[in-house]
């Protein structure tokens, strides 16, 4: 077996019997992204400096002073400012921005002894649900329809994450999610992706798509490896207003599947008019699964779930109309001259911005301008507050929600494209829980008729990580997914 | 004081309302750690918050609320437990983040009162609808490039504090001592320090016109108006505009009009077509401030004696003029120094001698207190020579220049130069006796019933003592002598 091929945990257990070095890992990683450069994963590669940490980690380790993530290869994605390194968030208005700081999550990773490989690809400024809206070029997921060739979207936004991590060229990596841009694309990669509660992570040096969404959180091939990982990046910051100080627990040791006696919530109003049968099937033998280990199954009501999107739709972009103002041309970034300072900006915000960001912004301003403000945002804002409501009322009656992450298996690149609602009903069952500021989990528990991967999702209550990782591993324990990828086995 | 202006058509009525900008007195930003000092080289004071670099998040400075809730009971206002910060959403290159951070809704104080002390000695009561915290912009500099514009950053993401006043004033002069008095409260508190040169307090004047006792009228806002005399100038000019407009028929635009200081006009800045749409909505970066229980008790511990209370003090305990204790209380230092002076001595002798002469004279010298050659002390000790009656009031103001001129203590100047008071009744006898031999044409004279001729031996008889003679043991020789 390729080092590649390890687990996260397996490569911790390996580096510390010394039966391979950090520098052996990250060698082989960066071996994997080169051979697979055509994913087009990576905006960014950064061998040297990763080769460096590797060294430098095997000199802690042998002078017996490891840390938690010592030696572990991980990929960033391009949301995370990272000092020295090139930072565009997937978006041109950003080419070659170079960040004199560091995002509290990666230099918590960095602190905890991980390496950097580089930076991950993703749709410009974490909006899209493919990949394809970023300004770099959209990232291939490793997998393939068996017997086809067309190239499948790997999810999105943290798209360039997703697919890494599927294709083996990082143990793990960072994601953002503000709709289900962790969670999604975990589902279409065929690996694990949870967001955890808002205000886990700090979002200090993480560029601001919608700040009362934005979570950080961790991609990995196992429930267990995304429990090491989110324990390195959570934890409370002065710097951001909105992180909670709150002890961070050694989630790993949930990471059991012991779930007998726990009561998992299946959510009618999730069982949409019009759903594939493959998701209705797999949600299903996920149910039987987590009753067969001894959880009750209950039936619970979030009544306000169809309005979750429309609302969704206007927060987001509200909060995005207003975070992305600071790109103006004036002070870093792209520039584009003009005869006026209006034109100054006009002309390089029209450059520096794609269709789906403009479309955002636009949405955006017009729901906070004068005579739509109440009709659009405050609207929004109300019933934001029932869903969340709705969350509360079910936590009641129930320990955590199993529901399937995503409406479809990955979709071809160019489908949806010219629909952008479509697009948006990818994010359906991701985004209610997004809006309550709740943990989720995307965990692999199947193939697809056509034989990709999907996704069931668990959410859970604020800050109770831990019964989301208990509920996921036990569906990683009995779903047993060792399905490849397509590219994987080609090679 | 409604001071009505006479148009063509009649009589008008200004009504006046203020937008006060202070710069909160604090070492830091409000949302970032960058220092506040002023006249720093450009863009020296600036972090990456300021400069909103992708990623940053601002941070509330604790320390810079509690200087709010401190102003707001200060002004005598309702101090809200629970306020919001809002993103004002607008493009200008010296706003980074392309918003402004301020409260809008949800202001940190409500409803206030103060009350402003007038040239005739009467006062007003002038309500405050609002003080709120918000972030300062940065610097447009249009003068340095001929083709281009420079921004500085130092003030980027400073405190303010935007002081809301109700349309409660009626004159120039009412707005200039609204000024003057949230100036005076201001700087009694500690929260800012009132320097409009520095810019750590603007103004913007809302003003209408109408017919006395008519409904208000169109407003227009003058912005950025920086000084006391700018503040009553633009008022004057501004209200001749607007009666000129509505004498002629016209209609009064409501817009924001900026006031030029070289030419002495307003001029048009954008009509409420133009107005910008704020898009104003809670900052997702900032939970609603809550403050905690008790701070606000904590805080009203440690208000300072604010002017008006003291100027209420100072008349009623120690009988001053409403003019005279408002032009003490005017400056913490100066009520400060008069309660120095005035300690075990005669309140309003230390009143007439700390205004009329120590005042005066730094006025004239373009002093302050701080810079006084005479200190509290020094100029107490003069007024003690006069109580004693060591000293006449008449030497005592030769003895005082000298005072300011060397900052020599009263008692030794007086020593020195010999200028102790006689009091000497036999002293007093001969000199009399001497005038009268001299002048015994003017004593028949008087005696025969010109009583104006008392004066004249008053004045004889002090130009021989050298002015030392006890003014009021001589009038009394003199008319016992004199007596036919």
């Amino acid at each position: 077996m390729s080092a590649v091929d390890l687990t996260l945990a397996e490569a911790l257990d390996r580096l510390a019997k010394k039966d391979i070095s950090a520098v052996e890992l990250t060698e082989a990683h960066l071996e994997q992204m080169a051979q697979h450069r055509s994913l087009n994963a990576y905006l960014v590669e950064t061998p040297e400096r990763a080769l460096n940490e590797a060294r430098a980690s095997d000199e802690r380790r042998a002078k017996g002073a490891a840390k938690p993530l010592d030696g572990i290869p991980l990929g960033i994605k391009d949301l995370f400012c990272t000092k020295g390194v090139e930072t565009t968030a997937g978006s041109k208005i950003l080419e070659g921005f170079v960040p004199t700081y560091e995002s509290t999550v990666t230099a918590n990773l960095w602190r905890d002894g991980a390496v950097m490989l580089g930076k991950l690809n993703m749709d410009e400024f974490a909006m899209g649900s493919s990949n394809m809206t970023s300004a770099y070029g959209p990232v291939e997921n490793p997998w393939r329809r068996p017997g086809s060739n067309a190239k499948l979207v790997p999810g999105g936004s943290s798209g360039g994450s997703a697919s890494a991590v599927a294709a083996r060229m990082a143990l793990g990596a960072t994601g953002t999610d503000t709709g289900g841009s962790i969670r999604q694309p975990a589902a279409f990669c065929g690996i694990v992706g949870i967001k955890p509660t808002y205000g886990r992570c700090s979002r200090w040096g993480t560029i601001a798509f919608a700040s009362s969404l934005d979570q950080a959180g961790p991609f990995a091939r196992t429930v267990k490896d995304t429990a090491i990982l989110l324990r390195s990046m959570s934890g409370f910051d002065p710097k951001d207003s909105t992180s909670v100080d709150m002890p961070v627990p050694d989630w790993a040791k949930d990471c059991v599947g012991n779930v007998k006696g726990m009561r998992i919530g299946i959510p009618r109003q999730y069982r949409m008019d019009g759903m594939p049968a493959e998701i209705d099937r797999v949600w299903t033998q996920g149910a039987q699964w987590l009753r067969d280990a001894g959880a009750e199954i209950v039936e619970i009501d979030l009544p306000h779930t169809k309005y979750a999107l429309p609302t969704y739709y206007v927060v987001a972009p509200a909060e995005c109309s207003s975070n992305l103002a600071r790109y103006d041309g004036v002070r870093y970034g792209l520039r584009a001259e003009g005869a006026s300072l209006t034109e100054l900006y006009e002309n390089s915000r029209a450059e520096g911005f794609g269709a789906e960001v403009k479309r955002r912004i636009m949405i955006g301003t017009y729901v906070l301008s004068a005579g739509y403000y109440d009709a659009y945002y405050l609207k929004a804002q109300q019933v934001r507050a029932l869903i969340a409501r709705d969350f509360t009322l079910a936590f009641e009656k129930c320990d955590a929600i199993l529901t399937p992450t995503a409406p479809s298996s990955a979709f071809a690149m160019g489908e949806k494209m010219d629909d952008p609602i479509a697009m948006y009903l990818n994010d359906v069952f991701t985004v209610p829980a997004s809006l309550a500021g709740l943990p989720g989990i995307s965990v692999p528990a199947g193939l697809s008729d056509d034989g990709l991967p999907l996704g069931l999702q668990i959410l859970g209550k604020p800050f109770d990580e831990s019964g989301v990782f208990r509920v996921a591993q036990a569906i990683e324990d009995a779903a047993k997914f060792d399905a490849k990828p397509a590219l994987l086995k080609v090679a | 004081m409604a001071e009505l202006i006479a148009g063509k058509t009649g009589d008008w009525e200004m009504v006046i309302g203020l937008e006060v900008h202070a710069q909160v007195t604090s070492k830091s930003k409000l949302f970032s750690g960058a220092p506040t000092d002023f006249g720093a080289e450009p863009n020296t004071q600036v972090s990456l918050v300021d400069a909103a670099m992708p990623g940053m998040l601002p941070v509330l400075n604790g320390f810079v609320v509690e200087q709010a809730v401190k102003t707001g009971l200060g002004l005598n206002a309702q101090v809200n437990k629970r306020s919001v910060f809002e993103r004002k959403n607008y493009f200008y290159p010296d706003l980074p983040q392309g918003y402004q951070i301020s409260q809008f809704q949800h202001p940190i104080v409500g409803k206030g009162e103060i009350e402003i002390d007038l040239p005739d000695g009467t006062t007003k009561a002038i309500g405050v609808t609002r003080l709120h915290l918000e972030q300062d912009a940065g610097k447009s500099l249009h003068d340095q490039d001929p083709k281009r514009t420079f921004v500085d950053l130092n003030r980027s993401g400073v405190a303010l504090m935007e002081i809301v006043s109700e349309p409660d004033m009626r004159s120039a002069e009412e707005a200039a001592a609204y000024v003057r008095k949230l100036r005076a409260i201001l700087r009694y508190l500690g929260t800012c320090d009132g320097n409009m040169d520095e810019g750590s307090m603007r103004c913007d004047v809302n003003l209408s016109m109408r017919k006395p006792g008519a409904p208000l009228g169109t407003r227009c806002e003058i912005k950025n108006v920086n000084s006391i005399r700018f503040v009553m100038a633009a008022i004057e000019y501004e209200a001749r505009r607007q009666i000129e407009i509505l004498e002629d028929g016209g209609k009064i635009d409501q817009e924001t009009r900026l006031w030029d200081t070289r030419q002495g006009v307003t001029r048009s800045m954008r009509s409420k077509e133009e107005a910008h749409d704020y898009r104003y909505f809670p900052d997702p970066d900032l939970l609603p401030l809550v403050l905690e229980d008790g701070l606000i008790e904590r805080i009203k511990a440690t208000l300072p004696e604010l002017p008006d209370a003291k100027k209420h003090r100072f008349m009623g305990e120690w009988g001053l003029s409403a003019y005279d204790a408002g032009v003490l209380v005017a400056e913490q230092e100066r009520a400060a120094f008069y309660e120095e002076v005035a300690k075990g001595r005669d309140p309003k002798l230390a009143a007439n001698w700390t205004i009329t002469e120590l005042l005066g004279v730094l006025n004239r010298e373009g002093k302050d207190l701080a810079d006084s050659p005479v200190s509290a002390a020094k100029l107490g000790g003069l007024i003690d020579l006069i109580s004693d009656n060591t000293i006449s009031g008449r030497i005592a103001k030769e003895v005082f220049a000298e005072m300011v001129e060397t900052g020599k203590e009263a008692a030794a100047i007086v020593e020195e130069k010999g200028l102790r008071q006689v009091v000497d009744t036999g002293a007093i006898d001969k000199l009399v006796d001497e005038v009268m031999a001299a002048n015994q044409d003017k004593v028949a004279e008087y005696r025969g019933g010109k009583d104006k001729l008392f004066g004249f031996f008053v004045g004889q008889a002090m130009k021989v003592s050298g002015g030392k003679a006890n003014p009021a043991l001589l009038n009394e020789t003199l008319k016992k002598k004199l007596a036919p």
